[in-house]
């Protein structure tokens, strides 16, 4: 079959109608097509419109909420008892616990995270198992937080017989430790291979070539990840409820009941007392302009990326 | 001398390489023994619940701790009911964010702050959407639920008085927090079409919308559909938010106007407060329910997006 034979020929006139009917571009008036385009237009407009409501609508109250019975006192006092006036009022046990089980957490997710994601990139031969481990942390990614927490409170809470700062701080170090190892993986996979074997011919080994060129190079990306994975386990609440639970206090260790903003907020916010759902919006104000100040922060770090290329 | 120390040190060197490379082999395996671990702790913690049981459980509707009788049914069907209607809402919306910010309706400088804006919306904790969903959404969309039971009662979706929290309004939370995964994923599949299918459309007399309509979603379909199942996922393990408004009631009701209740939600508050060994080990039950139905959904939607992945170049 010689090739000119697949298209009609040139003067094949009455069968261009109905090629544009099968075409799947019906053959319409432009009056109608019209309105499908105007039409179409309005509507993804307004849809569009529709999706930007909900984040003014959240911001402009906790905002106008929170800030309404914001002071400095309530980043330093401990929760007053319902019912009294003239007592300080705040949450800072509750500031002072998620720093703490958030920082455990860094601590422990971090360099697990950032190895595992060396690994994935730098060592890994076997490519089938590289593709299985990845598949893997992106399953884990997609664990619900609640579930993260059953996990920690049958493995650790149930073993202990007590509710903890430090599992609440595991439970969280899970979470962020699929988003840190995805995070990484992408920034390690960016920087050049020339990089990598310019480091190999000036005498160096796998890991000084890993840790002083490639990471080095990547850090900006590593940075990126590690910091919105700080921000999602700032604002976690489903996998501390049963894990470190709450409390009305100072932080009293790493094993003991252990009080988190969020679970300030949950609680406070289905609290029949107005003064306590008052304060779950000031909470709110504060544990959103934390972890939206490190969101924003994280994409910084990534625009003003020195080019690797 | 200075020979015998070069060997030394690499000696050295050699062997922290060495420890390095296993040190990075043993972290990338921890992923995978924490998802086996998840599924083995949380399935020895529901054996109690198993055997008394066995898979009756995922039909039965009473959930009755101080008789030591448990069904999952209402949780499992507030679930995915809620799931259900947040996919409805969503999508429509999610796609056109998607399209307007792939699309060159706007300038470059205004289609990325949107699409930024939107994203932001998946970094607001999901205490603080419940917050505001008690305090503003609920009393938002009261007037409206109202409507529906007035006007609309004859249909068995709307034939039950609104009590303000309840299953549409659960749906309608989960929607706002799914939308940033859908708009995002949309917007990536998009981006990634060949500019060629476009053009060849465009080409024929296509306008832009019969460009977008017939050409760059059917040739997306597979990827959106993949950002649509990785938007279930999200919304079946959503917990803090649904649990806020969603009323906690165990029932099974075709009013969408009625209470209802999840199986995150049921596990965030009776978790806490469950010393008796059947009473835990129905709630890990459920649990255990929840993690394979979220990991089969995962599954399906990490290899649909992988699939498109290998497709485009």
């Amino acid at each position: 079959m010689t090739k000119a034979s697949q298209f009609p020929p040139f003067d094949a006139e009455p069968k261009a109608p109905q090629l544009r009917q099968s075409s799947g571009f019906p053959a319409q008036s432009p009056p109608q097509r019209q309105i499908f385009s105007v039409g179409m237009t309005g509507l993804a407009f307004l849809l569009g419109g529709v999706a930007l409501l909900p984040l003014g609508a959240i911001l402009a109250e906790i905002v106008r909420q929170g800030l309404a019975h914001f002071s400095g006192e309530v980043l330093v006092s401990l929760p007053a008892p319902v019912g009294m006036t003239g007592v300080a009022n705040g949450f800072a046990n509750a500031i002072l616990g998620t720093l703490i089980m958030v920082g455990i957490a860094a601590l422990l997710s971090i360099p697990l995270g950032v190895i595992a994601a060396v690994f994935l990139t730098e060592f890994g031969q076997d490519m089938r198992l590289l593709q299985v481990i990845r598949f893997m942390v992106v399953v884990l990614s997609g664990v619900p937080s609640i579930v993260v927490g059953v996990f920690v409170y049958g493995m650790i809470v149930l073993a202990t017989k007590q509710f903890s700062a430090l599992a609440g701080s595991v439970a969280l170090a899970v979470i962020m430790l699929p988003i840190i190892i995805l995070a990484t993986e992408s920034a390690l996979n960016l920087v050049p291979l020339s990089q990598r074997m310019a480091a190999a011919a000036l005498g160096a080994n796998r890991m000084q070539t890993t840790l002083w060129v490639v990471i080095t190079a990547a850090l900006p990306g590593i940075t990126t990840g590690v910091l919105l994975a700080i921000a999602r386990a700032a604002g976690e609440t489903a996998p501390l409820i049963f894990t470190a639970l709450f409390s009305q206090n100072w932080p009293e260790g790493l094993n003991s009941p252990t009080p988190s903003l969020s679970v300030l907020i949950y609680n406070y916010a289905n609290s029949p007392f107005i003064e306590q759902n008052d304060m779950a919006w000031t909470a709110a104000l504060v544990l959103l302009g934390l972890v939206l100040t490190i969101n924003i922060l994280a994409r910084l770090v990534m625009r003003h990326r020195i080019p690797l290329r | 001398m200075a020979n015998s120390f070069k060997t030394e040190l690499q000696g050295v060197r050699f062997g922290l390489d060495t420890g390095f490379t296993w040190l990075a082999r043993a972290s990338a395996m921890v992923p995978v023994v924490l998802l086996v671990a998840i599924g083995w702790v949380i399935g020895q913690q529901a054996w109690p619940a198993m055997q008394a049981f066995g898979l009756s459980f995922l039909w039965g509707q009473d959930w009755d701790v101080g008789a030591a009788l448990f069904g999952a049914l209402p949780y499992i069907y507030g679930t995915l009911v809620s799931a259900a209607i947040a996919l409805l809402l969503a999508v429509p919306v999610g796609l056109s964010v998607a399209i307007l910010t792939t699309e060159s309706f706007l300038p470059t400088w205004v289609r990325e702050p949107v699409a930024f804006l939107v994203e932001l919306i998946a970094a607001i904790p999901s205490v603080i959407v419940g917050l505001w969903g008690i305090f503003v959404l609920i009393p938002f969309l009261m007037p409206m639920q109202t409507w529906l039971f007035d006007h609309w009662r004859w249909v068995p979706l709307f034939s039950t008085e609104p009590y303000g929290p309840g299953m549409l309004t659960a749906g309608v939370i989960l929607a706002i927090m799914i939308l940033p995964t859908l708009a995002a994923l949309g917007r990536d599949v998009l981006l990634a079409l060949p500019p060629e299918l476009r053009m060849a459309a465009m080409a024929v007399g296509a306008t832009r919308w019969e460009t977008i309509a017939h050409v760059n979603l059917p040739a997306a379909s597979a990827g959106i559909l993949g950002a649509v199942t990785l938007g279930l996922g999200r919304a079946l393990g959503e917990t803090m938010a649904v649990t806020m408004v969603i009323g906690n009631s165990p029932q099974i009701s075709a009013s969408l106007l009625d209470l209802g209740y999840t199986i995150p939600a049921v596990l965030a508050n009776q978790f806490a407060e469950a010393v008796d060994e059947l009473h835990l080990g129905a709630l890990m039950y459920l649990a255990l329910v929840l993690f394979l139905l979220t990991l089969a959904v995962n599954v399906v939607a990490v290899l649909m997006v992988r699939a498109v992945g290998m497709q485009t170049p």
